[in-house]
């Protein structure tokens, strides 16, 4: 028996690996399009070449400064954000939640239009505090969203937890293209744009804002594997391993909502993406979270350099927010796997 | 007792009206321009195209100001007769994503025929609300065991998600001419006379019908077995309220682009106060409704002169509230 368990674990970690290491080369595959897609294109050999530094000027400026900042902002937002749709998935025992869907991603907004009222540009050396503000807000919707989805003698209803996200996404969404009017013209246009979910960070100063997040929550998250792969047996089960239910829950979507937050705040309000990556992670690499964590990370980047790509070489000489790209995709699978959960 | 409830009624109908008309003056007389009331009338009934209050009263606010009260009717009464006839509290032409649909129609009509008439506008309007109410009703009727209306609501408001997104990326892509908040969250400042001598008589005589269709709704919304028992044909009459709800939709969506919630909170207030009886409640709801967004489109004008902001996230900020309350008591039933 046990060595049959050993046998399995092995099995296991095989495919995750095999899996992973496929999907590796192919998101090294579409960043290294993704580098070569713009109004000047420039041939994957000149890509190559001018990486390790041997290009001309010109395509060392186009390269670093204006290609590299926008895709790694893209990147790094993928995998926080499939990261934390796996956890919002595990520790609520929801399957439909996502960051998005559930007006996270609005709360975000807002901390952000906060934060240009306060600081007025969103390119100087404050930007580094950007993905603070947007936890701030980020925090503010969930607490407003599982206020009204508490029931006293049910906990959380996961039905009613999505209805009441959608509506206070809508609210939120409305508060914030209010204040961002208020603002000015200027700033109501980059909202509306954001919140259809725009990648708009395209400088060096917010790719170090966003990394240190998903540097630091993404390994403390993946430490916690085993306390994710717990809560789905369902709580009981959790209770009597031993585990502080309520706190590792309340530790753990604050993480979620974190990354969440610090990955839309520069990558604008890109939904589905934390719905879509886990439920593919899963079906690839098996429900233990050691295994599909990093798949799920590795799916969120492919996904969403993939349809930012999309948006900006297909129907150029206008871009495509990568929002509406993977709204495409992403709310049709969502339909799907609400009609295939039961009633 | 009888006399009484319906002395009652008459009182409302009465209040609801003097409301109307004393909001529509109030809006068209306040703005970034200020005109006295006298301005405001001889506009109205002595109009001299020479002067220029009277062109600010005759060409701009008096069509927006009317846009508002018609599609603001034609969004309540969709509302109220798709609760009616679905039963399902949550119901609203906005949240369930037929004005997702219309509004998504009218981007691609934009985008690839610009300079279509208002006429083949609303056609198209029409064919989007109607496909999107065909999908959704198809959806909830596919699944086994059917679905709760709180299942059907996500799944209507995903599917609003969707064609949302794809409607701001048409938008964005085609660099249209209208404002982007447009197609966010609609607005009534582009109404014109032409848009209202076609858009006027369509929704009066949809909101006649619907009146006329009040009685089995009526019996409808006390339960599906209660109205077969008093011999209504349901599925006939789920049929004609929701055409009717989709005519209202389609053809406001397309001057006023989609406005989300009027629909939901405006047929319960109208519940509250007048009772389940759907003859006085959609005429009742569809002044009510033209209150509600004559205020919302003055506030959304006096927020931040001169600019204007989305009308539809202006009655989000009310609607959001209200939807959250009715969703927590609805939940208790799940």
């Amino acid at each position: 028996m046990n060595l049959n368990m050993a046998q399995v674990e092995k099995k296991r970690a095989r495919r995750a690996l095999t899996v992973s290491t496929a999907l590796l080369l192919l998101a090294i595959t579409v960043i290294l399009i993704s580098l070569n897609t713009g109004s000047i294109s420039l041939a994957p050999l000149t890509v190559w070449k001018t990486l390790f530094g041997y290009g001309t000027s010109e395509e060392q400026m186009i390269l670093f400064d204006y290609r590299m900042p926008r895709i790694i902002v893209t990147m790094l937002a993928g995998i926080g954000l499939g990261i934390s749709g796996a956890v919002f998935q595990g520790s609520t025992r929801n399957s439909l939640a996502d960051p998005g869907i559930l007006g996270i991603n609005t709360g975000a907004a807002l901390g952000l239009i906060i934060f240009v009222s306060f600081f007025r540009s969103m390119d100087g050396p404050m930007a580094v505090l950007i993905p603070l503000f947007t936890f701030i807000g980020g925090v503010l919707s969930a607490l407003i969203i599982f206020m009204f989805a508490y029931d006293r003698h049910r906990g959380i209803l996961p039905i009613r937890l999505i209805l009441v996200g959608i509506a206070v996404a809508a609210g939120i969404s409305a508060v914030t293209l209010l204040l961002s009017l208020k603002l000015d013209e200027e700033t109501y246009a980059f909202t509306a744009r954001w919140l259809a979910g725009s990648v708009w960070g395209r400088d060096w100063i917010h790719v170090w804002a966003l990394l240190p997040w998903i540097a630091v929550l993404v390994p403390v998250i993946y430490s916690r594997s085993k306390a994710l792969d717990i809560f789905v047996l369902g709580d009981e089960i959790a209770y009597s391993v031993g585990n502080h239910v309520t706190r590792e829950r309340l530790v753990l979507l604050g993480m979620a909502v974190a990354l969440s937050c610090a990955s839309v705040s520069v990558a604008g309000g890109v939904g589905f993406i934390g719905l879509v990556a886990p439920h593919i992670a899963k079906r690839l690499a098996g429900p233990q979270h050691r295994y599909f964590l990093p798949v799920a990370a590795l799916i969120g980047l492919l996904i969403l350099v993939t349809a930012d790509t999309v948006g900006r070489s297909i129907f150029r000489p206008n871009a495509i927010p990568a929002g509406v790209v993977v709204a495409a995709i992403g709310g049709p699978y969502f339909l799907y796997l609400l009609f295939k959960t039961k009633n | 007792m009888k006399l009484h409830s319906r002395i009652l009624i008459i009182l409302w109908f009465i209040a609801a009206a003097a409301g109307l008309a004393v909001s529509i003056f109030l809006a068209v007389s306040f703005g970034a321009k200020e005109l006295t009331l006298q301005t405001v009338w001889a506009a109205v009934f002595h109009y001299d195209t020479t002067l220029t209050p009277h062109q600010i009263v005759h060409d701009l606010r008096l069509p927006r100001v009317l846009g508002a009260v018609v599609t603001g009717m034609a969004f309540a009464v969709a509302g109220t007769v798709m609760q009616g006839v679905t039963r399902n509290p949550l119901a609203d032409s906005g949240i369930l994503g037929v004005n997702a649909g219309s509004a998504f129609a009218v981007a691609l009509c934009f985008a690839i025929v610009p300079g279509m008439s208002y006429w083949g506008l609303i056609l198209f309007s029409f064919a989007g609300a109607a496909l999107t109410t065909v999908f959704i009703v198809l959806l909830g009727a596919s699944t086994p065991g059917g679905l709760t209306s709180l299942r059907l609501t996500i799944a209507g408001a995903v599917v609003a998600a969707i064609l949302h997104s794809l409607s701001t990326g048409i938008a964005i892509y085609f660099a249209l001419s209208q404002d982007l908040a447009f197609w966010y969250a609609g607005g009534v400042a582009g109404v014109s006379w032409d848009h209202l001598r076609i858009l006027t008589p369509v929704v009066i005589a949809v909101v006649l019908w619907a009146t006329v269709m009040g009685r089995p709704i009526t019996f409808m919304s006390l339960g599906e077995e209660t109205a077969v028992n008093l011999g209504v044909h349901t599925n006939r009459i789920r049929i004609l309220g929701l055409t009717a709800a989709v005519i209202l939709a389609g053809s406001s969506v397309a001057v006023a682009g989609s406005i989300s919630f009027v629909g939901l909170v405006v047929p319960h207030i109208a519940r509250r106060l007048l009772g389940v009886d759907y003859r006085i409640i959609i005429p009742f709801s569809a002044l009510l409704g033209a209150i509600l967004l004559v205020w919302a489109d003055f506030a959304s004008r006096m927020v931040n002169p001169p600019q204007e902001f989305a009308i539809g996230a202006m009655v989000a900020m009310v609607g959001v509230p209200f939807f959250l309350y009715l969703a927590r008591k609805e939940g208790r039933d799940l």
